[in-house]
């Protein structure tokens, strides 16, 4: 179990971290989630030793960080932002400097070579210089050395980030691979990836916990999206009649497209979203009107951190037993990124 | 420990760095041996050591370069720090690599004068002190260069600078004709030092009061010294250089005076110098 309390990392009159606190039992994958620079990778490196913090403790199984770091970081494996690789070794002798290192000596430490090799996938390269690897293979070399010494913690600190799709579903199938045996932590700042593995998600922004739940409750918050947008083949007249037959209270916004359709998006101010599409889809197959697209927009990490951060929820919005309070959720437009997530997740 | 020292043995196998710093020294210390024992016939090995100390100013930062700059550089000290072992285990242990890179021209070096003294007399003791302590006053440049590439991420910069450092050690007493001996030189050289001094503590510590009462009891020190008794200063600033050089005091072994006092000094320099690096890579936690 890691206890993490009133942690605190300020650079001058910058506070990088600022008055973390959180528990994190055994056996579960936790997702850290915030933007950029909102302290996910100073907090992990102050639980993992590699930083100083200003304030507060962070114990691992009872072994404090920063008084019994030895004991402690025995029962961590950790893989920083960039994989700490040397690069002009192979996955073969890197791996065994690292297990070396953590105490780990002769025939046990060939074991686990070859079990983290093959859990990692590492076979076909473990005898080529890491400097010839790409990127996803680096990756793995970096979570294979983070696997030695059979920590009960392992710790990721954006795993994914800068690898193709491919690479990306391979990565996520290996961590929740990991759940199984291990308490998982690992830093996102992309939602749906946390809420496809994670058991538990922590956000953080400005160095803050502004909520600590279950991705369900998350995505429930996430789902209550309100805004919907559709694309129809039909007369500017014939669409303000279809709106304003509607039951439900909504905002719109025409535009016209270049080849004769018009794209709607609808603000949704009391009333459900699939009263709303199911009106939309009714009323146009009606008048023999063809619906070209029809989409309830999701919103995206960054707004939940402006509703989270900017309504005056400041000061934590996650009550005490961990529950988020109140969401109100803006939408957004759906950009290539979010689309390409998509794709990866719908795999 | 262990496991950095077998690691950086293996870096250094597995890259040139060894080899060519192996094959310098072999080299500088073989065409010394030429020159005086063979061509000139004189049976002093030690005057082929004082000629090759020179090499030290090259291959030394060759050496220590990328030690721990690199580690810097990759990112790799995170993985450093994350291992349940110690900054001081990690030094220690490329430290110790070092010295054994370096041990194994040293063995060679060793075979000199037993081959000569097939051929005439040689005196083996002064020979294989002076050994000894080439091979400690190297031990302590190492050190100082492992100081000086734990304060940067850049490589070459770390070369560029122990070479200087080096350098500037090698030709401290020459230069040291050419400073003012007076009380006021040596005065104001010291004020500059202190500054200088400053300056250091300030950016390993981003203390600004802490500097600012080191700089200022100094500096006061200093005045009150001077005011009291000028003449104390006298001298003093050649005098210090000259007690700093390591090469200086290497000649006394050359010249058949083995200097315990002197062997104390490399060992403090080394330790002193493997010290500010545990420091300085710890600081790097600290911010």
């Amino acid at each position: 179990m890691i206890t993490v309390e009133h942690l605190a990392k300020r650079y001058g009159d910058f506070a990088a971290v600022n008055d973390l606190s959180f528990e994190i039992e055994d056996g579960h994958v936790y997702g850290f989630l915030g933007p950029n620079g909102a302290g996910k990778s100073t907090t992990m490196n102050i639980m993992t030793g590699c930083l100083s913090a200003t304030e507060g403790h962070v114990r691992i199984d009872g072994y404090d960080i920063f008084e019994e770091p030895e004991r402690a970081k025995k029962l961590m494996g950790y893989l920083p932002e960039q994989p700490p690789l040397y690069m002009n070794e192979t996955p073969m002798e890197y791996l065994k400097f690292v297990g070396e290192a953590k105490g780990v000596k002769g025939r046990e430490l060939d074991r686990q070579i070859e079990s983290v090799i093959s859990q990692t996938r590492l076979e076909n390269v473990k005898n080529r210089l890491i400097s010839n690897l790409s990127k996803g293979y680096r990756q793995r070399v970096g979570i294979a050395q983070a696997l030695l010494g059979n920590p009960g913690v392992i710790i990721l600190d954006e795993p994914t980030v800068g690898l193709d799709p491919i690479q990306i579903i391979e990565i996520r199938d290996l961590i929740k691979q990991l759940g199984q045996e291990h308490t998982v932590i690992l830093s996102s700042h992309i939602l749906s990836e946390v809420q496809t593995i994670c058991e538990k998600v922590l956000i953080i922004d400005k160095g803050k916990l502004v909520a600590f739940d279950e991705p369900e409750n998350l995505e429930k918050l996430l789902m209550a999206s309100n805004a919907v947008s559709f694309i129809a083949e039909a007369e500017i007249d014939e669409i303000n009649e279809v709106m304003e037959e509607m039951e439900a209270a909504v905002d719109w916004q025409m535009e016209k497209q270049e080849n004769g359709s018009v794209r709607v998006d609808i603000k949704i101010e009391s009333g459900e979203v699939s009263d709303v599409c199911r009106h939309i889809f009714f009323a146009f197959a009606q008048r023999e009107k063809a619906l070209l697209e029809l989409t309830s927009k999701k919103a995206n990490l960054e707004d939940v951190f402006l509703e989270l951060t900017e309504s005056g929820m400041d000061t934590v919005a996650a009550d005490k037993n961990g529950k988020v309070n109140k969401l109100d959720i803006k939408p957004t437009e759906n950009n290539d990124a979010e689309w390409m997530e998509r794709q990866v997740d719908d795999k | 420990m262990t496991a950095v020292l077998k690691h950086e043995l293996r870096n250094y196998f597995h890259s040139l760095t060894a080899y060519v710093f192996g094959a310098f020294l072999l080299a500088f210390v073989g065409i010394g041996a030429m020159l005086y024992n063979i061509q000139a016939a004189v049976s002093n090995f030690e005057f082929v050591l004082s000629f090759g100390c020179l090499v030290f100013v090259v291959i030394v930062p060759i050496l220590t370069m990328r030690v721990i700059a690199e580690e810097r550089k990759q990112r790799t000290d995170q993985l450093l720090h994350a291992l349940p072992i110690t900054t001081t285990q990690v030094i220690i242990g490329k430290y110790l690599a070092l010295l054994a890179v370096y041990l194994i021209p040293m063995c060679l070096i060793c075979l000199y004068p037993l081959i000569f003294s097939q051929y005439g007399d040689v005196y083996l003791l002064t020979s294989y002190g002076s050994i000894l302590a080439f091979f400690i006053m190297g031990a302590a440049l190492i050190a100082l260069g492992v100081f000086i590439s734990s304060l940067t991420d850049n490589q070459g910069f770390a070369a560029g600078i122990g070479i200087a450092v080096i350098l500037l050690n090698y030709y401290s007493v020459s230069l040291s004709e050419y400073v003012s001996s007076t009380a006021e030189g040596s005065a104001v050289v010291l004020c500059v030092l202190i500054l200088i001094l400053g300056a250091v503590i300030r950016h390993l510590t981003k203390n600004s009061i802490f500097t600012y009462i080191v700089c200022i009891a100094l500096t006061a020190a200093v005045v009150i010294t001077y005011v009291v008794d000028a003449a104390k200063f006298e001298g003093l600033l050649p005098g210090i250089m000259a007690k700093l050089s390591l090469f200086e005091r290497f000649y006394g072994f050359v010249n058949g005076n083995f200097d315990l006092t002197s062997i104390v000094y490399y060992i403090t320099v080394a330790i002193f110098s493997l010290f500010l690096s545990v420091q300085s890579m710890e600081k790097r936690r600290y911010n």
